[in-house]
């Protein structure tokens, strides 16, 4: 075990090293790039003994990790934002396939507009796809969730490739301090890769991913999926366990901050929680009652979890930093199906932020947090809030401004 | 081709039984089907093939396979990249001798004309410039078949699709798939046809014995998308060979042979006009000026070769 400064994007890489992948299959995108450039170093010295290609687009990339993982090889990739839809097809194709590996997903915003900093919307677009989903608030969390998502998604009982999702910039870019396990030990939890029993052999030969026309042998490769993606709440216990005894590090399905005996609790995903972990600080030092909730797993949704830990607080704030055109937060609906029906379930109050990058600043997260109080206290649950200040709309329209006169200077007198 | 070392000098020199089993729901008279048959006849039960979306993807259906060995249903576009994955696992595991070299597969491709033409050209030019050790067969019924025949790029001129349907037929011109995949500098690529079963045999036997990209693109009559009598699929596959439309070619070594070359070439006419899909070339009137476009193509073309 040695501790290092790691960027999230290294943190990966290492993950990936360290679970002995054996094939990496690849396409640049930023802010993803530095891994499979670290990884790519690492197999021309030697380092690791792994093949990496680098494919035309992330569609084949997606394509052939399902197609080697289901040969019989331990496979590693990873995209972001738009090469992440760009694979989409794929995602769903090759869960159904039922081969596990694992994909790291560097969230970035989607287009249009084109941007490079990061939001969840590309995530959550796969949300359906038949991968689990593991999002990572740290650099260490990152390393580690990787070797625990080749455990989870390769058990029997699940057989799932499996995202694990870390945020561009704010994690892919950030040094932190990382400790890197050891490589025996490592190689210990992971264990060998086996392929299952789908595997392309000359001695045996099989058929997979045939088409089943009619909705009957259809719904029922359907539901087994499903119901492997279920298997997966209790197999992450088990394996986020085994990870806590031989690491000694804890990563629990479902964080808690501050937030057992919290009346308020703010609600999110990704880096961004550690400011609210922040913000959950300052607002206890001002006498709140307060704390933070952030699933981990995302697929499958650890609903009972959910439930414990909001069931009988005041007032809940979620933070969604995605939003669903036309509707809203999907963190916000995820938990509001989880809840709905059970006993004391307190006001839900979404709010949407952190779009592209955008900062949630600490007054932000005490606004949210009173807004929610209000809505407790009057019981009149406000529609979701776009966070967005005054300076911002101003920022804005000055450029709307700037662009307006240039046109006009360019356009010949009339 | 150097007939001394073919084992496949004449009709019976060819695979008496047949490996790809019978009662798939191909249409009567499939070319598609009889080329896959005769192809697989040779390159044998060790073989997994990695199918993109298309009429022959019904050939595996749950749960029943006519393939003696493995299969792989990947997407529309993605075949050669489904194929990629395979070869390099089956390379690791041999290579870390987790598994045994007798377990070793041959991979191979199975798209139509569109995957191969269009939305899988990225994923293909990607496994050739990769040097993909894979054979990829691209059966060309010159259509999207198995949405019900829309015209593709591998469509030819003036002929109706359920998307051409006006007066002259498919405006475009086929894409020429043969050049395309000989630019790349692949190990190999030949045109086919199940109605020349020997000279398909002596191809596949060739490509079956190298490494590296090898593409067999077989004109594939297709009964239902050409319009024609599922009695005459072969007699038209022959016709496409001995009216030049079809020429029956292969790419090695940097050099283009032809393998096939018509004698006295019948018009073209006589191709056309068993299709239905050429039938407003000669209903109510003849269009002379379309007949004589398509005549005039195919002479110049051979007048390149001759
Ligand atoms: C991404 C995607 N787009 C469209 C389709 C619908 N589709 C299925 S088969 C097919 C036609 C394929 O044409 P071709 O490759 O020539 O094979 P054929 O059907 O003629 O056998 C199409 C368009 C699909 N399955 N996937
Ligand atoms: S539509 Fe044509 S290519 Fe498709 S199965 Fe029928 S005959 Fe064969
Ligand atoms: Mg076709």
């Amino acid at each position: 075990m040695k501790r290092k400064l790691l960027t999230g994007n290294a943190a990966a890489a290492w993950g990936a090293r360290l679970a002995r992948t054996d094939y990496v299959p690849a396409f640049p995108i930023t802010p993803q790039t530095e891994i499979i450039e670290t990884i790519a170093n690492w197999v021309d010295n030697g380092e690791m003994d792994a093949r990496m290609v680098t494919l035309d687009s992330e569609h084949s990339m997606i394509t052939a990790a399902g197609a080697a993982a289901t040969t019989g090889v331990r496979v590693f990739t990873a995209t972001s934002s738009q090469g992440l839809l760009y694979g989409m097809e794929m995602l769903y194709t090759v869960a159904g396939w039922r081969a596990p590996f694992v994909l790291v997903n560097v969230s970035r915003g989607l287009a249009t507009p084109i941007t490079l900093e990061p939001d969840h919307n590309d995530i959550l677009a796969a949300r359906d796809s038949g991968f689990l989903q593991i999002h990572c608030a740290t650099c260490q969390e990152v390393l580690d969730s990787i070797l625990i998502a080749f455990r989870l998604g390769e058990d029997e009982r699940v057989r799932l490739p499996v995202i694990v999702n870390l945020d561009g910039f704010y994690l892919s870019f950030t040094r932190e301090p990382v400790e890197i396990p050891d490589a025996e030990a490592a190689g210990r939890f992971v264990s060998s890769y086996d392929a299952g029993n789908i595997p392309f052999r000359a001695s045996a030969p099989v058929s997979q991913a045939v088409a089943a026309i009619g909705g009957t042998a259809y719904s029922y490769f359907r539901y087994e999926t499903h119901l492997a993606a279920q298997n997966a709440l209790s197999v992450y216990e088990e394996v986020a366990g085994e990870f806590t005894r031989r690491f000694g590090r804890t990563h629990d399905a479902v964080e808690t901050y501050r937030s057992d005996e919290a009346e308020y609790v703010f609600v999110m995903i990704g880096s961004f929680a550690t400011k609210a972990k922040e913000a959950v600080d300052r607002l206890r030092e001002a006498g709140w009652s307060i704390g933070l909730v952030r699933p981990r797993l995302l697929r499958p949704f650890p609903e009972e979890q959910i439930r414990r830990v909001l069931t009988g607080k005041k007032g809940i704030a979620v933070i969604d930093q995605n939003l669903s055109m036309g509707k809203g937060g999907v963190l916000y609906m995820e938990l509001a199906s989880a809840l709905h029906g059970q006993a004391n379930v307190p006001p839900l109050v979404s709010f949407i932020g952190g779009l592209g990058g955008r900062d949630i600043t600490p007054e932000e997260f005490y606004e949210m947090a009173s807004v929610t109080r209000t809505a407790a206290e009057t019981e009149e649950i406000p529609p979701p809030r776009l966070l967005y200040t005054k300076g911002e709309i101003r920022e804005v329209r000055k450029l709307q401004a700037i662009a307006h006169a240039e046109r006009l200077e360019l356009e010949p007198e009339k | 081709m150097n007939e001394t070392k073919t084992a496949f000098k004449r009709m019976k020199d060819l695979p008496s039984t047949h490996l790809l089993g019978t009662g798939t729901p191909m249409c009567a008279g499939c070319g598609g089907l009889q080329a896959i048959h005769e192809i697989y006849d040779i390159l044998g039960e060790k073989t997994v093939f990695v199918n993109a979306a298309g009429c022959m993807t019904l050939l595996s259906v749950y749960p029943f396979t006519p393939f003696r060995g493995s299969w792989l249903y990947t997407s529309m576009g993605s075949a050669p990249a489904g194929a990629q994955g395979v070869r390099d696992a089956l390379d690791i595991l041999i290579q870390k001798k987790r598994i045994d070299s007798r377990e070793n597969l041959n991979v191979v491709v199975l798209t139509g004309d569109g995957a191969a033409n269009g939305i899988g050209m990225s994923a293909t030019s990607g496994a050739i410039e990769r040097d993909l050790d894979f054979i990829y067969i691209c059966y060309d019924n010159e259509g999207y078949g198995n949405t019900g025949q829309q015209y593709s790029s591998a469509t030819p001129h003036a002929a109706r699709t359920a998307t051409s349907k006006g007066p002259r037929g498919f405006p475009g011109y086929k894409k020429d798939l043969f050049s395309i995949w000989a630019s790349h500098k692949p190990t190999y690529v030949a045109t086919v046809v199940g109605a020349e079963p020997v000279d398909l045999a002596r191809k596949v036997e060739k490509s079956k014995k190298m490494k590296g990209p090898r593409m067999l693109i077989a004109l594939s009559p297709c009964p239902t998308g050409w319009d024609f009598n599922p009695m005459e699929a072969v007699e038209i596959g022959k016709l496409a060979v001995r009216t030049g439309v079809w020429p029956l070619k292969e790419y090695a070594d940097g050099k283009v042979v032809h393998t096939k070359i018509p004698g006295r070439r019948p018009p073209v006419e006589e191709y056309l006009k068993l299709q239905g899909r050429y039938a407003h070339l000669f209903r109510p009137d003849r269009n002379e000026t379309l007949l004589r476009e398509i005549q005039a193509r195919v002479d110049a073309y051979w007048d390149g070769v001759e």
